[in-house]
This record gives C-alpha cells, sequence and structure tokens, in this order.
C-alpha cells in the first residue's frame, strides 16, 4: 500500500511539473522574445553555434527527430553517411586529432549506440575531444525494455570523461554547451549526450551561451612557481638528461615550445607513440620511440640517464615495462595536465602539473643553455648498432619478399614527409611509426592506448575531411582492414581522397610474431585466407593496384600519389618478418632485443 | 627516483582502513561512476553512505575501503577527476571521528522471557527506539563504531535477532578546513581557462 500511494504522488508530481514547463511556453508566447524550436533544431543550431561543420553520423528511429532537423541545414552542415557507428565514430576521431577541434558523431538508441562504444573507449584513453549525441526512446519508455533501448549512459559511464541524459528540450543548449566544454578542455576526452526522442520533439525557446566554467571541474591547473624553479633546478644540474614527450605535447599545441627547451638545454628526446611528430623525426636532438617497438638507445638510456623528463605523458606499459627495473637511478620531473597521472605508474620528484605549453613556456627562461653532446653520442652509436642490426635490412632490402619498412620509407620519400599517417594497429603500426620521417606536426594518427583494429580506414577518412590540403596516407594490415572495410562505401559516396594502403602479409601479424618468439611458433588461428582487395576496391569504384614485386613498387607508389582520387595499394609483403627491436611483455627496458 | 610505487614494502604499504569523503553535485548517475572506479581495481567497499553535506545542494558520500595508501592515493585522484566531484578526500583512521549506527529488532516475547537483555543493551549504550505500543518488536538503537555494534549483535544474538541492520561509515574529519570556503575556493578558481 505504502509504496503505491507514494509512487502516485510522484507522478502527480511530474504533472505538475509538466504544467509549468507548458506555462513557461505559453509566457514566451506572448512577450515573443526568443526563438522558438524544436529540441531537435536547438541540436544542430548548438552545434552551429560551437563552429561544428562536420558531423559523422547514422540515422535510426530514435534519433529520426535530429535527422529531421538535419535536413533543414544542409546548407550549414556537413553530414557524413558512415557505414557503421563504428566507423562515425573513428572517422571523428581522425577529425579531431588532424585539426584539433572536436569531432561530432550522431547514432541511434540500443545497437547504434552500442556500436560507438569501441571508439568512445579509444577516444577516452587517447585523450581525443570527441561530442557524441545518441537518440534514446521517449522518455516515458525509459527502464522498460522498449524497442531500441540500452542504457548507454551506464555501458559509456567508465570510458566517457561526463554524460548526459536529457529528457527535457529545455536543457540541450546548456548541456550541449557544457559537453562542448567539457570535451575539449583540460585532457579532453569522450562525451556522450542522449537524448529521448520526446525532448526532441518538444518546443523550447532558443538561447545559446558558451560554457567556460563548471564549478567542480578544473581543467588547467596552475603549477606553482616552486615546483617551476625545482625543475629547473634538477635540469641544470642533469649531465644526462632524457625527455619522453606524449601526446600532451600535441594536444597543448607546444610542438615550438618544445623545440625551443630542448634545443635551448641540448636534451636528448624520445617519444610515446602518442607523441610522434610533436618534434620532426630528424631532428638531431630527436632520439626516436620509446617502449616495446621503439628505438634501442631511448630504451636503454632510460635505466642510464640521470634525469627523466616526461611531458604530457603517462608512462603507459607498453613504454615502461617493467617498472621495478624502470629509471630507478633517475630524478623524474612528469609535466602532466591531469593530477590522476602523477605517481599512477612512476613516482615524480617533481611534479608540474599543468597544461605543457604553459609549463614550458615558464620553464624555457629558467634553463641554463646547454649541450650534452657526450651523452647524445652515446644515443647516435646505439642508432647505429640499431641501424646495422636491424632498420638496414628492413628499410633496404636486396632480395627476398616486400618489406613493410621499405613500402613505409618509399611513401615517406614520396611524401616528403608531410602526409598525415594513420595506422591500425599491427606489426605494420609499428613499422610505419618507426621509419616514416615525419616533418609536420599532428602527422600521426594512430589507436595508441586502445590498440582499436579497425580504426585506420575510418579515421583516414575523418582526418581528410579535416585536412583536405594535406595528404592522408592510411597504414593498414590485412586483418584491421576487414574489421572496418564497409568505410569504403564512405569513400565510395563523399570521395574524400585517402590513400589506402594495405600491407598484407597474410597472418594477423603481430600476434603470430608473439606465437612465434613466446608460444613455439604454435600459429593458432592467426593465418588469414584473404579475399581477392583489388575486387572489393573495384566494387567500391575505388582505383587500386597490388604490388607483389619490389621492381613494381616505384611505378605504382607514383600512381597512387598522382592519382588525384581516393586509392588503394595492395602490398603484399613478406609472410613471417618480425619487428624488432623488441621489449618482451613484462621486462626492463634495457632487456631490449635487437633480433 | 623513479621507483615503482607496486613494490614498496614499507609501513606505508599495509592494507588498512581508509575512509573516503567526497562532495560532489547532486547529479543523477554520481554514485554509479563513483562506484566503478572502485569495481574497475577490484576493491571491495566496506561501507558506503550519501547524505547531505553542510552546503545546501552539496552531497557528500563517505566511503570506507580496505587497501593500500597508494591505491587509496590513485583511487581518490580519479574520484576527484569526475566532472560533478567538487572534492575528494582522503584519510586514515585517526584523522576522523566516526561513527555508525545500528538496529537491532527484538520480539517483546524473547525479552519478556530474557530480562537480562536489557542490562546486556544498556551495558553498550543501546537506547529503546519508540515505536507503536501494539508493535510485537523492540527496537535497539546503537551508535558506535562497526566492531563494538558487532560486538552488541553478537550477544544478543543468542536470544534471537529479527532483524538488523547498520548504516555506513559516517565521519567528520578532524580537520580545520570550511566546506564553505573550499566551495569559494572552486567557485573563484582561475583553473577554468588556459592562462594566459
Ligand atoms: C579489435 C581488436 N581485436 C584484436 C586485437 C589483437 N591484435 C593486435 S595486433 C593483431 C594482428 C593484426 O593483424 P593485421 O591487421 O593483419 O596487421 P599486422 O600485424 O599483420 O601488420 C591482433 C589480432 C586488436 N588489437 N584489436
Amino acid at each position: 500500500m505504502d509504496i503505491l500511494s507514494s509512487s502516485i504522488e510522484q507522478s502527480t508530481d511530474l504533472l505538475n511539473q509538466n504544467e509549468n514547463i507548458n506555462q513557461e511556453i505559453n509566457i514566451s508566447v506572448k512577450n515573443e522574445i526568443k526563438k522558438k524550436v524544436t529540441g531537435s533544431e536547438a541540436v544542430i543550431m548548438s552545434l552551429l553555434e560551437e563552429g561544428i561543420q562536420t558531423i559523422f553520423g547514422y540515422p535510426g528511429g530514435a534519433i529520426m527527430p535530429i535527422y529531421d532537423a538535419l535536413y533543414g541545414f544542409q546548407d550549414q552542415v556537413n553530414h557524413i553517411l558512415v557505414r557503421h557507428e563504428q566507423g562515425a565514430i573513428h572517422a571523428a576521431q581522425g577529425f579531431a586529432r588532424a585539426s584539433g577541434k572536436t569531432g561530432v558523431c550522431f547514432a541511434t538508441s540500443g545497437p547504434g549506440a552500442t556500436n560507438l562504444v569501441t571508439g568512445i573507449a579509444d577516444a577516452q584513453i587517447d585523450s581525443t575531444p570527441i561530442v557524441c549525441i545518441t537518440g534514446q526512446v521517449s522518455s516515458h519508455l525509459l527502464g522498460t525494455d522498449a524497442f531500441q533501448e540500452t542504457d548507454i549512459i551506464s555501458i559509456s559511464m567508465p570510458i566517457t570523461k561526463w554524460s548526459y541524459q536529457v529528457t527535457n528540450a529545455e536543457e540541450i543548449p546548456r548541456i550541449i554547451a557544457k559537453a562542448f566544454y567539457i570535451a575539449a578542455s583540460g585532457r579532453p576526452g569522450p562525451v556522450l549526450i542522449d537524448i529521448t526522442k520526446d525532448a526532441q520533439n518538444q518546443i523550447i525557446d532558443f538561447e545559446y551561451k558558451k560554457c567556460d566554467k563548471i564549478r567542480s571541474y578544473h581543467p588547467y591547473p596552475i603549477a606553482s612557481d616552486q615546483d617551476i624553479e625545482r625543475a629547473a633546478e634538477l635540469i641544470n644540474n642533469s649531465t644526462k638528461p632524457l625527455l619522453l614527450f606524449g601526446h600532451g605535447v600535441i594536444i597543448a599545441n607546444a610542438q615550438e615550445e618544445l623545440k625551443t627547451f630542448v634545443e635551448k638545454a641540448g636534451i636528448p628526446s624520445a617519444w610515446t607513440i602518442m607523441g610522434l611528430s610533436a618534434l620532426d623525426t630528424d631532428h638531431p636532438l630527436n632520439v626516436g620511440m620509446l617502449g616495446m617497438h621503439g628505438n634501442y638507445g631511448p630504451n636503454i638510456k632510460t635505466n642510464e640517464c640521470d634525469l627523466l623528463i616526461a611531458v604530457g605523458m603517462r608512462f603507459d606499459d607498453r613504454v615502461t615495462g617493467d617498472l621495478n627495473r624502470y629509471a630507478n637511478q633517475a630524478k623524474v620531473i612528469h609535466i602532466e595536465i591531469d593530477p590522476s597521472e602523477i605517481n599512477k605508474n612512476i613516482h615524480a620528484d617533481v611534479a608540474i602539473i599543468s597544461d605543457a605549453k604553459i609549463a614550458l613556456k615558464k620553464l624555457i627562461p629558467k634553463i641554463n643553455p646547454n649541450n650534452h653532446n657526450e651523452w647524445l653520442e652515446e644515443f647516435k652509436k646505439c642508432s647505429q648498432i640499431e641501424y646495422d642490426k636491424v632498420n638496414k635490412n628492413e628499410l633496404y632490402p636486396e632480395k627476398g619478399e616486400l618489406k613493410m619498412a621499405e613500402v613505409v620509407r618509399k611513401i615517406s620519400e614520396r611524401t616528403n614527409g608531410k602526409a598525415i599517417v594513420v595506422t591500425d594497429v599491427g606489426q605494420h603500426q609499428m613499422i610505419a611509426m618507426r621509419y616514416y620521417n615525419y616533418k609536420k606536426p599532428r602527422s600521426n594518427i594512430t589507436s595508441g592506448g586502445f590498440g582499436t583494429m579497425g580504426f585506420a580506414l575510418p579515421a583516414a577518412i575523418g582526418a581528410k575531411m579535416a585536412c583536405p590540403e594535406r595528404e592522408v596516407v592510411a597504414f593498414i594490415g590485412d586483418g584491421g582492414f576487414q574489421m572496418t572495410l564497409q568505410e569504403l562505401g564512405t569513400i565510395f559516396q563523399y570521395k574524400p581522397k585517402v590513400k589506402i594502403v594495405i600491407l598484407n602479409n597474410n597472418f594477423l601479424g603481430m600476434v603470430r610474431q608473439w606465437q612465434q618468439l613466446f608460444f613455439e611458433k604454435r600459429y593458432s588461428f592467426t593465418t588469414m585466407v584473404n579475399p581477392d582487395f583489388i575486387a572489393i576496391a573495384r566494387g567500391f569504384s575505388i582505383q587500386s593496384a597490388k604490388v607483389t614485386e619490389r621492381e613494381n613498387l616505384d611505378a605504382e607508389i607514383e600512381k597512387m600519389f598522382s592519382t588525384d582520387e581516393a586509392y588503394l595499394l595492395e602490398v603484399v609483403v613478406e609472410k613471417e618478418d618480425n619487428v624488432f627491436p623488441m621489449v618482451p611483455s613484462g621486462e626492463s627496458v634495457s632487456n631490449i632485443r635487437l633480433s | 627516483m623513479g621507483k615503482s610505487l607496486y613494490t614498496d614494502n614499507s609501513n606505508s604499504e599495509t592494507m588498512r582502513n581508509f575512509t573516503i569523503s567526497i562532495l560532489s553535485e547532486n547529479s543523477i548517475g554520481m554514485l554509479h561512476s563513483i562506484t566503478i572506479i572502485f569495481t574497475r581495481r577490484k576493491i571491495n567497499i566496506e561501507s558506503i553512505n550519501a547524505s547531505d553535506s553542510e552546503v545546501p545542494g552539496v552531497y557528500r558520500y563517505t566511503i570506507v575501503i580496505k587497501t593500500i595508501r597508494s591505491t587509496a592515493e590513485k583511487v581518490v585522484k580519479q574520484i576527484e577527476k569526475l566532472i560533478d566531484v567538487l572534492s575528494s578526500f582522503l584519510y586514515e583512521e585517526d584523522q576522523v571521528h566516526y561513527q555508525e549506527f545500528s538496529l537491532y529488532k527484538i520480539s517483546k516475547k524473547v525479552l519478556v522471557a530474557h530480562p537480562e537483555i536489557e542490562k546486556i543493551t544498556s551495558e553498550h549504550g543501546a537506547k529503546i527506539m519508540l515505536t507503536e505500543p501494539e508493535y510485537e518488536f523492540v527496537i535497539f538503537e546503537k551508535t558506535g563504531h562497526r566492531e563494538s555494534n558487532r560486538k552488541l549483535l553478537n550477544e544478543l544474538q543468542p536470544y534471537g535477532v529479527s532483524e538488523f541492520v547498520s548504516s555506513g561509515r559516517i565521519a567528520v574529519s578532524k580537520s580545520k578546513r570550511e566546506t564553505t570556503t573550499l566551495m569559494e575556493q572552486l567557485e573563484n578558481s582561475k583553473c577554468n581557462v588556459i592562462e594566459a
């Protein structure tokens, strides 16, 4: 009895609330001050207020009112109809990573929303600003297992920076403004706004105000002067400093400051795969890639340096290997915007909790001009060892099957190191990042933290749409390509001029490598019997070619880049090639293997 | 030194109780977004309490977990990172005053048959809660630390306890900090936009 009567009380409460809303609407009709729109129109108008011109999405029942509103705004906003919602979010990620702007994607309720999940998790771990807008069943159906109802708010809670369900359209402008502020500020990340169908249809007065303050959210911590002083002192007293730069440098747009900083103090600098392209690959102080498939020098020197200066990176396990045997001899300065990263994996002697650009700007005048030529010389020696034992044969093989690295090298040369390189996940990813000669910032787009196969093709589409004037090359394995190849349909429809390079080893190469090295060559389900990729490309009217012989490679690469449209180049490469160097999983970075 | 935090066997890394006190906006789903941070690390929540705080509209969650110091610190920072969390504090046992509140329901028949029950409950400082006269049970209420409330339960159990329930720990810190001052600091913080 008690329970019943209380729930009745609640529902009359709800009724009263609705009445209030109706009254408010009537009042403003009389005054005619603000613009009357549907919740759906308010969504699109809010996006326009945020300067959004490109949306990646896929319609369905619960988001149809928003799509209907979109129909009326086609002259102001470009909607890209992808072929799967995972494609929408990866494209939005590619767009965001290439441009530094927030990517936007739309999906319907239920399966539309759950198809976004992989990309949301990917954007979260790789700090990518994304606003996802999902349709939801009408509010009176919430919790009833209605058709295509899913609790996407709860599902996405651990993988979003923030999420919110809108059931009253009055909230739409404010919530979307908040979403954009949260997604892009501080350490960026994905935000999900779930809008019920009734809210999409509700009539409201539209008024938009951008958000730049939330009392519970402080995205730009200010480092103390004392910490800056202490860091400068450590840097000035160090004889063997090593700087590690990550995605935070790119997010903060601090490439110039990083360069000035390392040049002034002459500090050898190494990158995480998310930091790649923040400093030109051939910069004399760029000593290469950290971590599992990184370069020999920066890995072993991590355990020989006297100071580690980590800028906008988070000591991921793929970078550090065994934490117990990681830089124990060194002092650590950690420049990082997210306080929860400080002391998470590695203890920081000095923590500068700040945006990377601001921190570097403050540090530059405090550090003494210096060079560490002898120390740098040690890195050069390591590079030479690695080159002789590994890179030379990878880059310039004279006989045998084609190698991934020589394909990457040739494409690097053909594009003058100035393309946006998008990679999928696996051996080709490591090879592309190791051997492409990056000469422009924001040129490396990869799924770093999540390692999502299928990322590259849609991300390349997004990158090309963000930067149509730049060459966009996607290196993809034969496995990963088949995870999202439906997005060739998007390319067919919208014609972004992406260059797709399938490095086909007829294996799930990276897994096969581990099976060879650590599972006694028991190749359990890693052999791929592949379809005819050229025929597939033809089906989508995408120009393509297949290379199997070294002597044809140059000509086919040339043909791809001189074709002024999207292109798919399949290169058949050595089947059982391994990526070296390698720090075996869980081992110390000092145990890096060259073969 | 760049030493990992995982292998420090010093005293600071012994398993013990920590009280986490969280001030947050009163938004839907908040409790879920807090608890999944523990789920992720497979940390069991010993007790949890949600209530109003001294600031209107601001909620306070009080959570007790058993873990090592470094993990507790990391978890607190990850909670603090949630957009709607205003602030999150980590306390050792000696940094808070805390209590739990327990109710023990015993049938009147049992009480009549065993008058010593009243002696036991009064020794433990438990009081009889007012109920309607025709109610067939007596409810004892007791405020105390979990162990002492538990001890009373153990002593009453042989007689038959029809229902027992205890609140999560509620705690106030020994610190002199005023929440209203903290709120002012948050409201006036310049960390909302990038430094010029
Ligand atoms: C969605 C997803 N499933 C599984 C994996 C595990 N995985 C990592 S690399 C890899 C093999 C990739 O093979 P392929 O795409 O052919 O690239 P290759 O390594 O041969 O260059 C697999 C299966 C993953 N990273 N992502």
